[in-house]
């Protein structure tokens, strides 16, 4: 076997893994986060506050009987959970965990990730259709809404990065923020272009859009348990249903990782750089990030009700594209003049 | 107060026979002057009898005075703001044939008078949409007439499309389908329940959608129904307080409370005075829990679950001291005919202001998620609007009346057990949105507080039961030593309270609304007939006329809002 291929392998594996395991212990951490904020202990019974809950979840979730339901579009509703899983899966080929530590870099790493992003809300749109359910077809067209109206605010605010960076590659965004904190584009001065006080709200649209994006509460009207029973996985057991819920959260550790990428600098130390441990370090310094904001995911989460349809859909497209088209352009100014 | 009432009708109805029974005034009417004088009832400025309480009929078939005809019917009116009850009877000479319906009058005539038509078979001619209601549509047969055996079970399985119903709906809603049909689409029908997160309980919400705009809603019933009127009717009246409990489980004691209080109304039994103090702590204690359930229900169906823990933590260890005190956690069968079951544990008042306090903190952090959420707003403010006059007309009552700005409160209106003493306010929302009827029911958990403050201040020592065992069964050393003792034991247990012979209606201010008892007593120790007027059963009845063009997220927070319980619903 030629080193290349192992090389190809194991970072596979180690993706996979690494995603797996991220999607499990993050409805853990969901469920004793929620138990924070609900004065409830959360899970207790498996294992040293309840860690082993995950695996038995699974175990669980694997055990069960693949129902599929009488009358389904068969081959497109086994379809639907695969194609909900394997774009979450690809985009983590492009993260930069630190400076080396990334499967493969692409040049058009930002684009990649867009394009797996709407294949992941495809994947909405075909288990509701094909599940023959009035709900799940509701939610599902909800789903697809909601992916429109709120990937444009989103490519625009990374257009805007990209333009400040002048490269798609993630790699190369992240690494002109090293010098510590204040090198962070989340701040409203740039060495390029000057002084940009709309850099902070790009930060929160981008913010925003991945929280909807990712159909978090309280953007959450695809699932919207109390509306549409379960939305468009209603008839999915098993596995099937295990598939839906682990894209979902390693969509959310992809929406968390671009959000650091782009504006939190990536894998750099607030203090700029340190020069012990380089590797741990970096790779430290990013997960804390995107785990900090996955907390305010989940805090989010279970502070807010649900918002309407209408209401989502009139933030996207009254305020956040407006506002990140407007930021565009004085951004594309700010750039000609400095 | 009420003869000014009864000189009204004198002048204004010569014809018809007035009495008064307790507090409400008894109008005969004959079927041919029945709408007329119903809607002069109604629109005179000088009645203004806006509420139509209740209808139900009477099956004379067994009673043992001769009646001129088998059937009657009684409409129980209010007019809120004077405090008038009335009850209009009618006497039917044919069921067939019937009378005449008076939906157009009243909203709440539509599905009242289907429960009637449901139950006794009364035919209302004009009615609108004459089904059956609370039985299954292939039920055979009228099951509160006499000469339907308790006994007589039917089993009844397939499931009523209601298409021609909402199409009948979407038809009186001018709803235009041609547009629908030019870009090649049509109406998109959905059940939401029986079994559906969103009922919390069985209650069908047949929708007729355009897009997620709900155009037409069309609801059925009766999931729960268990014949509760039926059973009564077979039950002593001291064995009726369990099957009260299953009316607003939410609040199982304010149920057995407002029965006792019919039942003792009629008999003018004086309960003790300490009875009477427990009995207003325990029923805005169950208030409370009512409205935290209906408040954390709500808030989960909106999405906040966080509220739900806040609410729902503070019920549980409610229930906790319910448990104590009454054996029970939620079907408490905690009164009795004249007096209650037990006396309060020694050390109540601790356990009971813990829990008060308790029950501030947990209303309190979660009116702190409320209060200023915006997206709360967004939803509720201005969503499913119930102007009062619509709520007055569907006979809306409690806090949903009150959050559409219509301060009617029993309590205040016709206080009963020393409300009148009592310092406390009936908050009243504006616009009668669901955002108003939130409001409405978090506000009464404070003054509920506050009343059971002051009572607990108040309370005497004494008994709790009145000693007549005439009503009351004697204790237990009498039941062993005296042949008296022994046998009023033995009759009370077998014959059960002897109640007067009459037709009374008494009602309770409930955490949902009046709820009514119609009595029909012939002497004996059962009653002869037991209408319950279910505070629930109007405001789902009203239901569609606040989601209509609403979206059905909408209609989901409003279900919670309004506070449906399916065992009172359905009964």
């Amino acid at each position: 076997m030629s080193l290349t291929l192992f090389n190809v392998i194991l970072a596979v594996v180690i993706a996979i893994s690494f995603v797996g395991l991220n999607a499990a212990y993050l409805v853990w951490a969901e469920r004793k986060g929620a138990g924070l904020f609900q004065r409830r202990p959360g899970p207790m019974e498996n294992g040293l506050w309840g860690l082993l809950q995950p695996p038995i979840d699974g175990v669980k979730l694997m055990t069960k009987q693949l129902l599929i339901p009488g009358g389904v579009d068969k081959a497109v509703f086994i379809t639907a959970p695969v194609l909900a899983m394997f774009p979450a899966l690809v985009s983590f080929v492009t993260i930069p965990f630190s400076d080396n530590i990334i499967a493969h870099p692409i040049d058009v790493g930002v684009l990649l990730i867009f394009a797996f992003a709407a294949l992941g809300s495809m994947s909405l749109l075909v288990a509701g259709w094909s599940s023959r359910n009035k709900y799940s077809m509701i939610s599902s067209i909800r789903a697809v809404s909601q992916a429109v109206a709120y990937e444009i605010p989103l490519m625009i605010t990374t257009i805007t990065v990209v333009m400040i960076s002048g490269s798609l590659n993630l790699t190369d965004i992240a690494a002109r923020q090293l010098d510590g904190i204040w090198a962070w584009h989340i701040w409203p001065f740039q060495d390029d272009v000057g002084f940009n006080l709309l850099m902070p709200i790009s930060f929160l649209v981008l913010f925003v859009c991945s929280v909807a994006e990712t159909n978090r509460a309280p953007f959450d009207l695809g699932e919207a348990e109390s509306e549409l029973v379960a939305g468009f996985h209603t008839e999915y057991s098993s596995m099937g249903f295990g598939l839906f819920f682990m894209g979902e959260y390693a969509n959310i550790v992809i929406g968390a990782s671009l959000t650091t990428v782009l504006f939190l600098g990536g894998w750099s130390c607030p203090f700029g750089d340190l020069g012990f441990f380089p590797l741990t370090h970096n790779v430290g310094w990013f997960l804390l990030k995107i785990y900090l904001i996955i907390f305010v995911f989940i805090w989010i989460r279970w502070t807010f009700p649900r918002t309407t349809i209408y209401g989502l859909l009139n933030l996207s497209w009254k305020y956040l594209i407006p506002i990140s088209l407007f930021n565009l352009l004085l951004t594309a100014a700010l750039l000609k003049v400095f | 107060m009420n003869e000014t009432l009864t000189d009204k009708l004198g002048v204004l109805f010569p014809d018809n026979r007035c009495r008064q029974v307790l507090d409400s005034i008894v109008m005969d009417v004959a079927p041919d002057t029945l709408v007329r004088t119903m809607e002069r009832l109604k629109t005179y400025p000088d009645l203004g009898f806006t509420m139509l309480l209740d209808i139900t009929a009477v099956d004379y078939l067994t009673y043992p005075e001769e009646t001129s005809t088998r059937f009657k019917v009684v409409y129980v009116l209010r007019n809120w703001s004077r405090n008038w009850l009335l009850q209009v009877v009618v006497e039917v000479a044919d069921p067939e044939r019937g009378l005449p319906s008076v939906s157009t009058i009243w909203g709440a005539a539509d599905w009242a008078e289907r429960e009637v038509y449901d139950q006794y078979g009364i035919v209302f001619t004009g009615h609108p949409d004459l089904r059956r209601i609370l039985n299954h549509w292939q039920f055979k047969g009228h099951p509160l007439r006499k000469d339907y055996d308790i006994r007589q079970g039917q089993i009844c399985f397939e499931t009523d499309s209601l298409e021609r119903e909402i199409r009948a709906r979407l038809a009186t809603k001018g709803v235009d389908e041609s547009t629908m049909r030019d870009i090649n689409t049509e109406m998109m029908f959905l059940n939401l329940g029986p079994s559906h997160p969103a009922t919390h309980g069985a209650i069908r919400i047949f929708t007729a959608l355009d897009g997620e705009t709900i155009m037409a809603n069309v609801n059925e019933i009766g999931y729960l129904h268990r014949g509760f009127e039926k059973t009564a009717e077979h039950r002593t009246y001291n064995q009726v307080i369990p099957l009260t409990d299953r009316l607003n489980y939410c609040s199982a004691l304010l149920n057995n409370i407002a029965y006792v209080k019919a039942v003792e109304s009629w008999l003018g039994l004086e309960i003790t005075e300490r009875a009477m103090f427990m009995r207003v702590v325990l029923s805005e204690f169950f208030r409370i829990q009512d409205h935290l359930v209906c408040l954390a229900a709500n808030l989960v169906d909106m999405g906040g679950l966080t509220n739900y823990w806040y609410l729902y933590n503070e019920k549980e260890a409610s229930y906790d001291l319910i448990s104590r005190l009454t054996g029970a956690r939620l079907t408490s069968s905690f009164t009795r005919i004249g007096g209650m079951y037990r006396d309060f544990y020694e050390g109540w008042e601790a356990d009971m202001e813990h829990q008060l306090a308790a029950i501030e903190k947990g209303v309190d952090d979660s009116l702190s998620l409320v209060l200023q959420n915006r997206i709360v707003h967004d939803r509720t403010q201005g969503t499913c609007l119930l102007p009062a006059e619509t709520a007055l007309s569907y006979g809306f009552t409690g806090p949903n009346l009150r959050a559409s700005g219509v301060a009617f409160d029993l309590r205040k209106d016709n206080p009963y057990y020393h409300y009148d003493a009592f310092d406390f306010n009936v908050p009243v929302g504006s616009t009668g949105d669901i955002y108003d009827r939130i409001m409405v029911r978090f506000e009464e958990i404070f003054e509920s507080i506050k009343i059971i403050r002051q009572a607990m201040k108040m309370i005497p020592d004494g008994d709790i039961f009145v000693f007549d065992h005439r009503y009351v069964l004697p204790p237990k050393e009498q039941v062993y030593n005296r042949i008296e003792g022994l046998a009023n034991h033995f009759k009370l247990i077998f014959e059960g309270v002897k109640v007067s012979a009459g037709e009374w209606y008494d009602s309770f201010e409930a955490a949902n609304g009046e709820l009514g008892f119609y009595f029909v007593s012939d002497g004996s120790g059962r009653p002869y007939k037991l209408k319950v007027r279910p505070p629930c059963f109007y405001a789902m009845a009203g239901f569609h006329t606040m989601v209509e063009g609403e979206m059905i997220a909408d209609a989901v927070i409003n279900l919670g809002s309004i506070n449906i319980i399916g065992g009172e619903l359905d009964r």
